[in-house]
């Protein structure tokens, strides 16, 4: 009773799963006591989180001249964070929204994960701007409120508000649809419960009873929802590229900054899932559901994406020297051959370079190569960020002015704790809720399933074989 | 939900193909299904219960044209009435630079108000506990609900032929 898929298309779920088999799999890990690996990845994360709470009250205490930020560096590690935690925040909600409009149907499988981690991202990335306005506790004031001052309301024509409302509404809709998407998959926990774990899920699972016209419903909400996600995916990046694009310095105010931050958020987004996913698959035991071929799939995207990256930054070393204008024809000389030199060899070599290892098949499915060009991604990708911050604040229109900036261990402090504050949140995510979406996966075993897809592909060879035969 | 105590007669099957099937049989045999509960969406199931189209969408569409109508009209009083300022020697109503904060508050009315509307229309909350038949129906079990409040022996007996002949593995009794 398999449905009708082609023969060459790989199967997605292995190990002739049932769906009672694929319950266990999943939920189990979120039922048992958690092994040593995870304590200790727990408490490294905490302490990493911990000293990012001490760096945030010292910076408070003492102000963020302990950032070594100075004229005309405004800009340092921090916001250089903001963007890198932001792109990486892309991946989820491009693997669930744009690739359900195409109806890709590898995004199953890691959808879940990813977009937690988007979720836990933005949230590393929100703490930034906030902390860098120094008066954190004056925060608010970011928000069009009727206040005692006029009210003299936030300036509207601003990038760094359109930053606001971009940042606020993609982690409003991206929480969103990662919970609906869970509200079953918690019911399926609930239901396997008992005592203390039931009342809990019960109370995640919104009363969730699987009825034909509920199913319709979150159907349609999951794909109205996923056609509004995408072009929010696209526009939050284009707006955080806007608080440098709009701006007169050279080196920022250039148009293509939109499509290249775009490309290069879901290049930075797909390493850390790949990143994640790696380690989960292994540790949680779920290689069958994280198949190597997603991880060829999320490879091929990551090396499309790399080298669209690679287009824009020689089209902007291009565009530099055709303008003929002499100080955005420096910026970019400043940034190749300039004190930074190492930032810009860092960010091509990771970014641009690394990732054609990919046209290779056999590189595409190692696991290992996967994980170590996650990381150069998410290195090289940080690096991107560096470059374009510091470098050019570093050589502004008055030589006068220039000077060099290297962080003090506050600002590395911040960074790092940040880092502790999205992995304790994927940690406990990972204990918690199903990280590979249930239903979902349930969904397309009969399509996707191995033993399903092993007749059609025997099948076919066979066809194939016959059809040769007389010639032979 | 009404209040009152439904006896509930159903059938779990182990497998959506076999459930699609037994439903075309009731609908042959014009037995009133209640429901159809299934760990995953069974697709082809909504047109034979006679399931409309989801109304969800235009709920959407409202919201986010009432996101963008507050983004917009709101910025527009702001810099044209309340308090106008030039910024860069631009005009007041500067409507490019309103394009993304417009576009921002529509997506997240949009989502938000359908997401509201879901829970809403669902009978979902935090915390709400709506009865459910059997644990296995958010596992593997693909279940059909009968309404049997009141119903004489002779009814019952009929839905109990109908599931043994359309292949459920169990048919249980329940009241909700």
């Amino acid at each position: 009773m398999s449905a009708v898929v082609s023969p060459i298309r790989e199967p997605l779920i292995e190990g002739g799963k049932t769906y009672h088999q694929i319950t266990e799999d999943i939920c189990s890990p979120t039922e048992s006591a958690p092994n040593a690996a995870w304590v200790i990845a727990f408490i490294i994360s905490v302490a990493a989180l911990s000293f990012y709470v001490f760096c945030v009250a010292w910076t408070v205490w003492v102000g963020i001249g302990s950032w070594n930020l100075n004229r005309t560096i405004g800009w340092g590690w921090d916001i250089t964070n903001f963007v890198w935690w932001i792109g990486i925040g892309h991946a989820g909600t491009l693997i669930s929204a744009i690739l359900l409009l195409f109806r890709q149907k590898w995004r199953t499988g890691v959808n879940r994960a990813a977009e937690a981690m988007t979720i836990f991202a933005v949230m590393c990335a929100g703490q930034f701007p906030l902390i860098h306005m120094g008066r954190l506790w004056l925060g608010f004031f970011i928000f069009p409120y009727p206040n005692t001052r006029g009210p003299l309301w936030v300036n509207f024509n601003s990038p760094l508000l359109w930053d606001v409302f971009a940042i606020s509404t993609y982690f409003t809709v991206s929480l969103l649809f990662w919970y609906t998407g869970l509200v079953p998959d918690f019911a399926t926990i609930r239901d396997r419960a008992k005592g203390i774990r039931k009342k809990i899920y019960n109370f995640l699972s919104f009363g969730w009873t699987g009825s034909a016209k509920h199913w319709q419903r979150f159907e349609s909400l999951s794909l109205v929802l996923a056609g509004l996600a995408t072009p929010l995916v696209l526009s939050v990046h284009t707006i955080v590229s806007f608080d440098f694009a709009t701006s007169v310095i050279p080196g920022w105010h250039t148009t293509i900054f939109p499509p290249y931050f775009v490309a290069g958020a879901i290049f930075s987004g797909f390493a850390m899932v790949q990143t994640l996913m790696v380690i989960t698959r292994k540790v949680l035991k779920l290689e069958q559901y994280i198949t190597l071929g997603h991880i060829e799939s999320m490879n091929k995207v990551i090396l499309v994406t790399g080298t669209i990256v690679g287009v824009a930054y020689l089209t902007e070393l291009f565009i530099a020297w055709y303008s003929g204008y002499i100080y955005e024809q420096y910026a970019f000389y400043n940034r190749v051959m300039g004190p930074y030199y190492w930032s810009y060899i860092g960010m091509m070599s990771c970014n641009v370079l690394s990732p054609q290892i990919f046209w290779w098949k056999k590189m595409r499915r190692s696991i290992f190569v996967t994980f170590v060009m996650s990381i150069f991604v998410n290195i090289g990708m940080w690096f991107e960020r560096f470059v374009i911050i510091a470098t050019t604040l570093a050589r502004d229109y008055l030589p006068s002015s220039w000077s060099y900036y290297t962080p003090t261990w506050v600002e590395v402090g911040l960074f790092i704790g940040t880092l502790g504050l999205f992995f304790t949140l994927y940690l406990i995510f990972a204990r918690t809720a199903p990280v590979v979406a249930v239903a979902e996966v349930k969904a397309i075993l009969k399509s996707s399933g191995d033993q399903y897809l092993e007749p059609n592909a025997r099948h076919s060879a066979e066809v194939v074989k016959k059809e040769l035969e007389p010639q032979a | 939900m009404s209040n009152q105590n439904k006896d509930v007669l159903y059938g779990l099957y182990d497998d959506e193909q076999v459930l699609l099937k037994a439903v075309d049989k009731a609908n042959a045999g014009h037995l009133e299904i209640m429901d159809v509960f299934t760990p995953f969406p069974v697709h082809g199931l909504d047109p034979k219960l006679g399931l409309e189209e989801s109304r969800l969408h235009i709920a959407g569409f409202v919201f986010g044209a009432l996101g963008t109508l507050t983004a917009f009209l709101f910025m527009t009083w702001v810099f044209t009435r309340d308090w106008p300022i030039i910024f860069g020697g631009k005009p007041y109503w500067s409507v490019p630079a309103f394009i993304p904060i417009t576009f921002e508050l529509t997506v997240l009315f949009a989502s938000v108000g359908m997401v509201v509307t879901f829970y809403t229309i669902c009978g979902m909350a935090p915390g709400i506990t709506n009865p459910t038949l059997d644990d296995r129906i958010t596992d593997d079990k693909f279940c059909i609900a009968f309404d049997v409040t009141g119903a004489e022996e002779a009814q019952k007996d009929k839905l109990k032929g109908f599931f043994t002949a359309s292949g459920a593995s169990e048919v249980n009794m329940k009241t909700i």
